[in-house]
Order: C-alpha cells, then sequence, then structure tokens
C-alpha cells in the first residue's frame, strides 16, 4: 500500500484507474474538472485506457454507456448542473441496466462557489432509483468509487458518486491498493438496451423490483456507521458525507459524543435509522445540500413522540454550504472562542477579468457598439465572460445555463427587444449553443450573437475546445448563417474602432449575425509558453 | 519551528498570488515530518483575480472537517494585508496574524493603507512584512508569497530543511534563477520575521 497526497476529485479517478476503468468521459466544470485532468494524466502515461474531454455533459454521458454496453468499466464525471444536460441518457440507463460497471460521478456546488444552482445530486440518484456513495473523506473517496464499480456490475444498473465542493477540492493522504485489470469485451443484449415501450416496461419492472434490495444493500454497506451511546439518549445524530466530519469536529475530544448514525449510501439505509431513532428523544440530521434524509423522515407527520431538527425545523441554513461551526450551532454547544473581526468589514473582492484578456476588448466595443441604443439586452453565458457583468464592464444582462444565450436572444427578439445581442465562449457554443443557432437560423431572428474564441475553455483551467478557430466557423455557416453575415473580429484596442463598426452594421442588419471574436486566452498563451 | 500535535492554518491572498504554492511546500513538508494533513483550497471562478483561501490543518491525530472551525486556527498568514482581515474570526485567542504589507489593489472600494496596518496590529503579537521589497530584494517580486513562507518559518510545526526542501521541489523545474530567487525570498522573509 502507497500513501499519496491527492483532491477529493483525484482519488475518485484513481479509484477509478484500479477499479479496471477502460474509459472515462466529462466535460469541465467546477468542481468536478479535476476529475478528468487527473485521468487525462495517467492515460497518457499508461497509454491504457482512454480519458477524453467531452463536447457536453450528455455526449460524455452517452459515450461513458457506450462502453458500458461492450461490457467494459467507464466513468462519466460532471458537475451539478451538468447532470441536468445528461439527465435524459441518466435517466433511461437506469432502466437499460449496464454491461461493465458504470459509474457517473457528480460534484455538486453547495454555497454556489463557481455555480449557478446548488441543486442536490442526490435526488437525481433517488429520481432515477439508482444507488448512490456519498463519501465524507478521501480515502472513501477512493474506496467507493472501486467498489461502485463492483456494485454496479453485481445488480445491473449505474452507480452514482456524489461529491461536494469542500471533498473535490481539498488535499488529503489516500492509501491505495493493488489495481484490477480490465474487463474483456462483451455485448450488450437487444432487448435491455431497446428502449421501446415493450423493453422498456419489462426494464422498468426490473427496476422497481430490485429496490427492495438496494435499500438491503446500502443497510449493510460498511461506510455507514451507527454508534450508539447507552449513557445518553438525549439526542442522536444523522449526519451525511462531509457533514459527518463536522459533527465529529464538534467532540474532537471524545467527551459527551451523542448518538451518531453516519449515512454514507443511498437508498436511505431505513433500518439504520430506525435503530438510532428508537433510541433516541431528540434527531438532529445534518447533510449538505438539500434535506433529503430529514424529508424522509419528517414525512407529513413527522416521528411521532420525537423531536425531529435540521434545515426544515430552521436549526441549520437551507441554503448555502455547512460549516462546523453552523453544525455546532445546531447541536446546541456554544461557539468557540475567537479572535475579534476587524473594525471595518473588509472590501468584498470579487472574481475579475485578467488583465489583457480578450473578453475585456470585445465588451469595451459592445458597450460603444450599444450606447444610444435604450432598449438594447445582452444576454449572456456560463464562462469567465459573465464577469462583464461586473463594472468597469456592466456589460451583460443575464447569465442562466449553458447556451440559454442564443436562444434567450432569439425569444427576446420576437418579444420586441432591439437590438438583442447574445454574448458566448467558443466552448459553450458547442457544449449548447448550436442547436438554438440553427433555430435562429431557420427563422432568420433579427438578432447578434458574438461568440468569444479565445481558444480554450478559459474558467476551468483551459481544456480543449471543439468548436473554435476554422471548425467553429465552418459550424455557423453550416447551420446557414449568410457567409456575409459572419463577421471575424480581433478583440485588441488598436482595432476597438473597427470592430464597433463591425458591431453597429450587423446590429443594423435586420436578420441574423454572427460576431466570431477570435483571441487566445492571455493565461492559455502564457502555459502554453512555459511548456515550449 | 514550534512543537505541537496539531497547527491548523489559514492561507489568505489574492487569485495569483501563490497560496497553493505555499500550501504545497508546508503540506508536503509536514507529510514527510509524519502529520496528517487536509487542505481545502479554492479552484475556479473565484481564482480570478478574487479573494482565496485555503485551510491548512496538520496534526499528528485524525483530522475531521476540512474547514478549520472559527476560533481554531493557529495562524493566518496572507499575502496580502486586506485578506489578512478577511478570516480574523477565525484565530482562535492568541492565534497569530503574519501578513505582508503590499497592498493588491483591484477593487474601487480599497481602505487606506495605515488604517488597515492599524487593524492587523490590534492583534497582539502580529507580524507585518514588507514582502514586496524584500522580494525584489531576491531578485522577482514574483517569489513575495516565498517572503511570506520565510516569515512564518519560526512559527510552524514543521522544520525549516523541510521547508527549503519543498520549495526546490516546487521552483527547481521552473531553473535555476527562479529557484535561487525563491531560496533567498525566503531566507529574507524568515530574517525579517526573527
Amino acid at each position: 500500500m502507497t500513501k499519496e497526497i491527492l483532491l477529493g476529485d483525484e482519488a475518485v479517478a484513481l479509484g477509478a484507474v484500479h477499479a479496471g476503468l477502460t474509459a472515462g468521459y466529462s466535460y469541465p466544470g467546477t468542481p468536478a474538472s479535476e476529475i478528468m485532468e487527473y485521468l487525462v494524466r495517467a492515460a497518457r502515461r499508461a497509454k491504457t485506457f482512454v480519458a477524453a474531454w467531452s463536447v457536453n455533459e450528455k455526449t460524455a454521458f452517452e459515450e461513458a454507456l457506450g462502453v458500458s454496453f461492450a461490457g467494459r468499466r467507464a466513468l462519466v464525471s460532471m458537475k451539478h448542473v451538468g447532470l441536468n444536460v445528461a439527465a435524459d441518457p441518466f435517466m433511461s440507463a437506469a432502466l437499460t441496466g449496464v454491461g461493465g460497471g458504470f459509474v457517473v460521478v457528480v460534484a455538486d456546488d453547495p454555497g454556489m462557489h463557481s455555480s449557478q444552482n446548488e441543486q442536490d445530486s442526490r435526488f437525481y440518484a433517488q429520481f432515477a432509483q439508482i444507488p448512490c456513495y456519498e463519501p465524507a473523506d478521501h480515502q472513501e473517496a477512493y474506496d467507493m468509487t472501486r467498489e461502485a464499480f463492483d456494485l454496479s456490475e453485481r445488480i445491473n444498473i449505474p452507480v452514482m458518486i456524489r461529491l461536494v465542493t469542500r471533498l473535490s477540492h481539498s488535499r488529503a493522504g489516500v492509501e491505495t491498493g493493488e489495481a484490477r485489470p480490465q474487463n474483456g469485451l462483451r455485448y450488450g443484449d437487444r432487448q435491455c438496451w431497446t428502449l421501446l415501450p415493450m423493453n422498456a416496461r419489462a426494464q422498468f419492472k426490473r427496476l422497481l423490483e430490485l429496490q427492495p434490495e438496494l435499500i438491503k444493500i446500502s443497510e449493510g454497506s460498511r461506510f455507514n456507521n451507527l454508534e450508539l451511546n447507552p449513557a445518553d439518549r438525549s439526542l442522536g445524530v444523522i449526519a451525511s458525507g462531509i457533514a459527518h466530519n463536522y459533527v465529529l469536529e464538534n467532540f474532537r475530544d471524545g467527551a459527551n459524543k451523542p448518538s451518531i448514525l453516519k449515512v454514507a449510501t443511498y437508498p436511505v439505509p431505513e433500518e439504520l435509522i430506525k435503530r438510532l431513532v428508537a433510541h433516541v428523544d431528540k434527531v438532529l440530521v445534518a447533510e449538505e445540500g438539500y434535506p433529503l434524509i430529514e424529508r424522509s423522515l419528517k414525512g407529513f407527520y413527522g416521528i411521532p413522540g420525537k423531536t425531529l431538527i435540521g434545515k426544515l425545523s430552521g436549526h441549520i441554513p437551507l441554503a448555502g454550504e455547512l460549516s462546523p461551526e453552523s453544525v455546532r450551532a445546531a447541536l446546541g454547544m456554544k461557539p468557540l472562542e475567537r479572535q475579534a473581526p476587524s473594525e471595518f468589514k473588509p472590501a468584498g473582492r470579487p472574481p475579475q477579468l485578467c488583465i489583457g484578456c480578450p473578453h475585456a476588448d470585445t465588451f469595451k466595443a459592445l458597450n460603444k457598439a450599444l450606447e444610444g441604443q435604450a432598449k438594447s439586452n445582452v444576454f449572456s453565458d456560463i464562462g469567465c465572460y459573465t464577469l462583464g457583468y461586473f463594472p468597469p464592464y456592466s456589460a451583460i444582462n443575464t447569465c442562466v445555463c449553458m447556451g440559454a444565450s442564443v436562444g434567450m436572444a432569439k425569444g427576446a427578439a420576437e418579444a420586441g427587444v432591439f437590438p438583442a445581442v447574445a454574448v458566448i465562449g467558443d466552448s459553450t457554443f458547442g457544449h449548447s449553443g448550436i442547436t438554438a443557432l440553427l433555430s435562429a437560423a431557420a427563422y432568420n431572428t433579427n438578432m447578434v450573437v458574438i461568440v468569444l474564441d479565445n481558444c480554450t475553455v478559459a474558467m476551468t483551467g483551459g481544456q480543449p475546445t471543439f468548436t473554435s478557430g476554422d471548425r467553429l466557423l465552418k459550424i455557423v455557416e453550416g447551420v446557414g448563417v449568410p457567409k456575409e453575415h459572419i463577421r471575424v473580429i480581433t478583440p485588441l484596442p488598436k482595432f476597438h474602432e473597427q470592430n464597433i463598426r463591425v458591431m453597429k452594421e450587423e446590429i443594423a442588419h435586420p436578420g441574423l449575425s454572427v460576431i466570431v471574436a477570435v483571441r487566445e486566452c492571455l493565461e492559455e498563451a502564457r502555459k502554453k509558453n512555459k511548456r515550449e | 519551528m514550534t512543537t505541537s500535535r496539531k497547527q491548523d492554518i489559514i492561507l489568505a491572498g489574492v487569485g495569483g498570488q501563490g497560496i497553493l504554492s505555499i500550501a504545497f511546500v508546508i503540506d508536503s513538508a509536514a507529510l514527510k515530518e509524519g502529520f496528517n494533513v487536509k487542505q481545502a483550497e479554492v479552484h475556479g471562478m473565484a481564482q480570478r483575480g478574487g479573494a482565496v483561501q485555503s485551510h491548512l490543518r496538520l496534526s499528528k491525530d485524525r483530522i475531521y472537517s476540512d474547514l478549520i472551525p472559527r476560533g481554531e486556527a493557529d495562524l493566518i498568514l496572507s499575502v496580502e494585508p486586506l485578506e489578512a482581515l478577511r478570516y480574523l474570526d477565525f484565530l482562535r485567542p492568541g492565534g497569530k496574524l503574519i501578513t505582508s504589507s503590499t497592498p493588491f489593489v483591484n477593487i474601487p472600494d480599497y481602505p487606506d493603507k495605515d488604517a488597515l496596518i492599524g487593524q492587523v496590529r490590534r492583534v497582539p503579537g502580529s507580524v507585518v512584512i514588507d514582502s514586496e521589497a524584500l522580494a525584489k530584494e531576491a531578485g522577482t517580486s514574483k517569489a513575495q508569497n516565498t517572503v511570506m513562507l520565510g516569515a512564518a518559518a519560526k512559527d510552524l510545526v514543521v522544520g525549516e530543511d523541510g521547508l527549503r526542501e519543498f520549495i526546490r521541489v516546487l521552483f527547481a523545474p521552473r531553473g535555476e534563477k527562479i529557484l535561487e530567487s525563491n531560496l533567498k525570498a525566503f531566507e529574507l522573509g524568515r530574517r525579517a520575521a526573527l
């Protein structure tokens, strides 16, 4: 056994490699990106398995599903909102079943450090009726990933690993074991994998009949742990994942520890919960994310004769990330003594575009081009350029989800907004913008789409983009945008006046225009120079 | 070097100042000395010129939380004075504050520098280092993070030789000149805090 310092994300990745991974796929997104970053590096060294960035999460999921169909082990990783994009194959893969072990790793972002919402992926696992592991630390992230592949193969459905930012982006030592060989090639049964209604009904029945067994498996998992305090029945704590760490942190000296049930697997291990609840008068549920366990305990009527506290009762905030302090307060312990905060509140320091960033030049030109257009609106998307929201640019009015800029601009234009401008990065365009542009081209909607081509996926650390340069221009032309209204500009201060002119011309054109602003991300150019 | 079974450190600064590099040096050295290590860091959006911090926990015993509880930090080590103040309530009574005096001004409402340092001085035993001057003296203004690491050396639970070893591991691949500058920056910071 060797011990390595790994990010939580990396522990999952290494666990997958050691479980005999044949192929992993992903689309970048904080806090999940480092899973595939690690796999790509490891695959380059080992040359025995595939690790590839995909165009979006749905594509990544389907690629992984194909690997599983072929009897071999597959992993797909993404951030929480990525699972929305992949939700279609995700929900149905629970019906097809798997060939080789199929593990879906989803990293949630409670507190929205780098996300537009804080949805809890455990609900997706519950929705699809598949098992889910929730590691509390790095060792579990590694061990659970290995086990998840075995479980997936044994019960013949996909298995989810749910991470959260604090584990994904924290480092700790992990003891690793021997690598298992990869599976051989074996093809899926067409009756299981062809979800025609007649087949799908049978497959759904199988999934439903599997549920009692899944609960039993969860109840018997070595990762769950029930410790009853025979001397004190006043309080019992149910804590899942990283919340369990925060509970134990507050009893580090071991004194006055209440009964504690650690939940690490789903479906919720009912029997263990019943045993804890029977032992105590009051139950505190601490979980990172939405109150999944708490809600299932509460139901409509609560627990007769017992007190149940947690997020729903207001003892722990419903929004945001847990902390050792918020859990401590819910445990009824007084805060630790601490240094007084400074007399003035330190001014916030939001993230911002790098000095010399190409997006900055595009926004400066766009702001000028839109001057005097009182009803203009700029629909933006997800990437570094979302920082154009902040002064001195204050250039954008929306950011909702990957690709939303183009569709929203079309809708807004049809509702009477003029000029309607969409601003979208090259990779985001490939991810979810192409179909929306196809729709706008089909209707020749009066709008301007500005594709910011910085030749990389910048915000998440410079992963490869598939829709940059010449291919991007061909796609834009290919979906039906008239060639004379596809304009390429270089966002540099010396072309400022020229760029404003191009934008004004295309705003004036009563139909669809696409302006592609091409200049490489500075950060990536710098990294490239260093490598060369 | 100080001796203790555990040390909780908040590393603070602005995205791009090299917080994670300092974290790497400290936790690699700590691991070699038999400490358990947990290091929570900030990736993604916030890294772009925003406030970043890392929670670094070293302990001979088991470490539970990835985050340091408010009131548990033994040390705040900051490469920027405003960022030093942002996390004051993490510091335990008697905990130490070591900060650079060099402001990183990228926001319009950045406070007056003297007022800032005044707030830092309210923390008993706080150490203020002119990291910019020392880094320039060492050969590169980019080495302010290493200056601050040097300034904290005598207050860390890991030995100075271990810190030097991993400064080498970190900077050797970037060339002899950068390595030398950083080793010098470490020494200048260390002496400034004596």
